[in-house]
C-alpha cells in the first residue's frame, strides 16, 4: 500500500483534519464516517504535514526535536504516513 | 435508580434530521411514514444549542440530513456552528433544489464533507426512482459545483431491484464525479422501504453479483476510491449492529426535536423519547428511557444471550424484529440463528420472483400527490 519516498510531499486531503477530542483527551484524525486515534508521535508528524514539506524535511525536523537518528525517524515517518495513505487520509 | 448506574461511554456521532421536507419522493426513504411538518421543526437557536451540547459531549461527526437539509434557511449558520465548535460536518443531500446555489456559502462556513445521493446512473432510471423529473441532471450540476469548490465528496447509492443492474455504473459515476468514497447501500427495509418492499426486493443471484462487482472494484480501485457496502439483511447470515449497537455510539434528532437511538426507532411502540427542548443531549444519552431500553446485553433473549457475537452484532436491529416478528425484543430475524430466518429469506425470494412487481408508493405527505408525480415521470 505504501510506496512513499523521502522526496514525497504529503498532505491531508480536503475532508480530513486533525482534531483534539477534549472529552477523551486524545487526538483523532477525522475523515468522512471515520475517525482514527492518533498517537503523540503521529500527531507531531501530522502537524508538520502541510502540503509543502517533503518527508525528508519532516523527518529531519522531528529528528532534531528528539535528538534521534534521522535515518530511523525517516523510516518511521514513511511507515506511519504510508499506513494513513492506504486508508486514504493522507495524499501525495 | 439512574444515579446508581455506571455512566455509559459518550456518543461519537449525531444525525440531525433538520427537516422532513424534500424535493424527492424516493420509495425507500428512511424517514418515517408520518412526516414532521415544517411548523413543528426545532428553531435555529435550539439547533445551535444542540450542537454546543454535542461538542461538549465529545461527539465528533455531525450528519446534517433530512429530508433535504438545504431546505432549511439556517443551514449555513448551522454549518458555521459545527466548524466553530470543532464538529466534523457532513451534509447529506439530494443535491436538488437550493443545494447547489448554497454550496459556496456552505464551503465558506467550513463544511467538511458532502454526501450526495444518486438514484440511478441515467436521467431515465434515476428520475423514475426519485419521482422528480430533472433530478438527475440537477445532481450532476451539484456534483460539478462540489468539484469546483474542492470539497470532499461521497456518493451514496441505495440499491434495489430497479437499479441493481447499475452497480458498475455507480462505481464509474463516482469516479467521474471525483468522489473519494462510494456507498453501495442495499435497501434497508424500514419506513417507506418496508411499505415498498415488494417493489424493491432484488433476487439473490443479483445481490450476489452486486457484491462480487463491489469486491472486485475495491481491489482494482484501492487507493483511489473507498467503497463501503451495506449488504441486504434478508439474504444475510449475520445481522448488522444497528447504529453500532443501541445507545452505544450514535444519536438521531428528528425535525421536531425527539432524540432517537436510530432513525427508525419511533416505529417501536411504547418507547419514551425525550426532546431537546426539555433535556440536554448528555442527559438524554445517559437517562432517557428510549436509550436505555435496549442498551447493553441484559435485555437480550436467546439465541443472542449465549451467542459469542452478542457484543459484535448487539442483537441486530430492534426495528426489524418489530416489523417482521411484531416484537422489538426478539433476535433480529436477519440472523441465521433466529428461528425465523428461513421465513424472511423465503419472503424475499418470493417477492423478488414476482414478474410484475407493484408500482412504487412514492414518499410524500399523501399518496394522491405521489400518484401525480408518478405520471409526470412515466409519460
Amino acid at each position: 500500500m505504501s510506496d512513499l519516498t523521502a522526496s514525497d510531499v504529503p498532505r491531508l486531503p480536503r475532508g480530513v483534519r486533525l482534531h483534539f477530542d477534549k472529552v477523551r483527551q486524545a487526538h483523532v484524525l477525522l475523515a468522512p464516517e471515520r475517525a482514527f486515534n492518533i498517537g503523540d508521535t503521529a500527531v507531531m508528524t501530522l502537524k508538520l504535514v502541510d502540503g509543502s514539506r517533503t518527508i525528508a524535511s519532516i523527518a529531519a525536523t522531528l529528528a532534531a526535536q528528539f535528538n534521534a537518528d534521522p535515518t530511523v525517524v525517516e523510516r518511521d515517518v514513511i511507515a506511519m504516513l504510508g499506513e494513513l495513505k492506504g486508508k486514504r487520509v493522507v495524499e501525495t | 435508580m439512574t444515579s446508581s448506574r455506571v455512566p455509559v461511554p459518550n456518543p461519537l456521532g449525531i444525525l440531525l434530521e433538520l427537516t422532513h421536507r424534500c424535493p424527492l419522493h424516493c420509495p425507500y426513504c428512511s424517514n418515517p411514514l408520518e412526516l414532521d411538518k415544517r411548523s413543528a421543526e426545532i428553531d435555529t437557536a435550539t439547533v445551535l444549542r444542540v450542537l454546543d451540547e454535542a461538542a461538549e459531549l465529545g461527539i465528533l461527526h455531525v450528519h446534517l440530513s433530512g429530508g433535504e437539509p438545504t431546505a432549511r434557511r439556517d443551514i449555513v449558520e448551522i454549518t458555521a456552528k459545527c466548524a466553530s465548535t470543532g464538529l466534523y460536518s457532513n451534509l447529506i443531500t439530494s443535491g436538488v433544489g437550493p443545494a447547489a446555489a448554497l454550496l459556496p456559502a456552505l464551503a465558506d462556513a467550513g463544511l467538511d464533507h458532502v454526501q450526495l445521493s444518486l438514484q440511478g446512473t441515467t436521467p431515465v432510471s434515476a428520475d423514475k426512482v426519485s419521482g422528480l423529473k430533472g433530478s438527475h441532471e440537477a445532481k450532476m450540476k451539484f456534483a460539478a459545483e462540489v468539484d469546483r469548490l474542492g470539497l470532499s465528496l461521497t456518493v451514496n447509492a441505495v440499491i434495489h431491484r430497479g437499479n441493481i443492474g447499475e452497480v458498475e455504473g455507480f462505481i464509474e459515476k463516482a469516479i467521474e464525479l471525483g468522489a473519494r468514497r462510494l456507498e453501495i447501500a442495499h435497501t434497508q427495509y424500514y419506513g417507506w422501504a418496508y411499505k415498498n418492499r415488494a417493489a424493491l426486493m432484488p433476487a439473490r443471484p443479483e445481490v450476489e453479483r452486486s457484491i462480487r462487482i463491489v469486491e472486485a472494484a475495491r481491489e482494482r480501485l484501492s487507493g483511489k476510491l473507498v467503497i463501503d457496502m451495506v449488504v441486504p439483511d434478508y439474504y444475510a447470515l449475520r445481522p448488522k449492529a444497528c447504529a453500532g449497537g443501541w445507545g452505544r455510539k450514535f444519536m438521531n434528532v428528528s425535525p421536531n426535536g425527539r432524540v432517537l437511538p436510530c432513525h427508525a426507532a419511533e416505529s417501536i411502540p411504547g418507547l419514551e423519547f425525550w426532546h431537546v427542548q426539555d433535556h440536554s443531549l448528555g442527559d438524554i444519552w445517559q437517562n432517557s428511557p428510549a436509550f436505555n431500553a435496549y442498551r447493553g446485553t441484559a435485555w437480550m433473549p436467546e439465541p443472542c444471550q449465549s451467542c459469542e457475537r452478542k457484543e459484535l452484532d448487539w442483537g441486530g436491529c430492534r426495528c426489524q424484529a418489530l416489523a417482521l416478528l411484531g416484537d422489538a425484543s426478539l433476535t433480529d430475524p436477519a440472523c441465521g440463528k433466529s428461528p425465523f430466518h428461513s421465513r424472511i429469506e423465503a419472503l424475499a425470494a418470493s417477492e423478488a420472483a414476482e414478474t410484475a412487481p407493484p408500482d412504487y408508493i412514492y414518499r410524500g405527505p399523501g399518496q394522491t400527490v405521489a400518484a401525480r408525480e408518478h405520471e409526470d415521470v412515466l409519460p
